[in-house]
């Protein structure tokens, strides 16, 4: 039963970082395709730490051993610092694209770039 | 005073291994987060030592929100993302709003959450305050906030200001 649980989440997890993965073919540029690496990423990491969690805390209910506590604490420690880390990183990315002037691809609308216009295109040299 | 508690704790989870912890582990602790909170402290020197971080009541309301709106709004998005994958239907753009936020916490952790949610990624914020997001389908292209990001802006005026 645990490992049916767990495998369930782990196949969740394997499916949204492969989507992750493939939105790298589909997306046409680094925008788009930041939304597909970081968040599937995301998405699916944390259903891998979901998975470890439960797996620990069921571990601890069967042997009582201490060490099964350890790992859901560093599993937490190590969800939360992805979810910062993540949305840090990715619009660090984006805002250094932006930023040197690569535009989006196929945009219909982009005020950042008619707001930089507005100011005479100082921030693209 | 809230970054001094905040890492020594995080140090004493991380070195804690299902037993007690030793008294040099907690000299250590000691040392680093000390040495942590003055730094933080050097770098924003307009920011006070104050204990107002630690009130149990804004972890709470933190933690709520994070398993509550914010998974729930996660869940939704992250689907239509991997709609978007499979069938390549997109229709990227840059929009930008105003949730009308003062603090920087308040601006990072809206902007955080847009960005986490995906479909929707911060690009810039200005000085007034504008969100210059990149979204992946455009239905609006000067969109109302709810449109966007859904009540993320009023969590964050709740939990910052």
């Amino acid at each position: 039963m645990t490992f049916l649980l767990v495998g369930a989440l782990l196949l969740v997890s394997l499916f949204f970082n492969g989507l992750g993965a493939f939105s790298l073919y589909r997306f046409p540029d680094v925008y788009t395709r930041l939304h597909g690496a970081t968040k599937c990423t995301t998405f699916g990491t944390l259903f891998a730490a979901f998975a470890v969690s439960l797996f620990s805390v069921i571990r601890f209910f069967e042997t009582g051993e201490g060490r099964f506590i350890v790992l859901l604490i560093h599993t937490l420690i190590a969800a939360a610092v992805l979810l910062i880390t993540n949305a840090t990183s990715a619009h660090a990315i984006a805002r250094a694209a932006h930023r040197s002037g690569l535009l989006p691809a196929r945009a219909v609308v982009d005020r950042l770039e008619e707001k930089e216009e507005m100011k005479g295109g100082a921030a693209h040299d | 005073m809230y970054v001094f508690v905040v890492s020594f704790l995080m140090y004493l989870l991380l070195v804690w291994s299902g037993g007690g912890v030793g008294i040099f582990e907690l000299f250590v602790a000691l040392i680093l987060s000390a040495v942590i909170a003055l730094l933080f402290h050097k770098w924003h020197p307009e920011k006070k030592f104050s204990v107002s971080g630690l009130n149990p009541r804004k972890w709470f309301d933190f933690l709520h929100y994070l398993f509550g709106p914010f998974a729930v709004g996660l869940a939704k998005a992250n689907i239509d993302v991997a709609k978007r994958v499979i069938t390549g239907n997109i229709r990227p753009g840059i929009v930008r709003v105003n949730p009308g936020l003062k603090t920087d916490l308040g601006k990072t952790i809206l902007a955080d959450s847009i960005t986490l949610t995906p479909g929707t990624l911060t690009v810039d914020i200005d000085d007034e305050g504008w969100f210059y997001i990149h979204w992946l389908f455009v239905r609006d292209e000067n969109p109302a906030e709810e449109e966007l990001y859904g009540d993320f802006a009023c969590w964050a005026r709740r939990l910052a200001e």
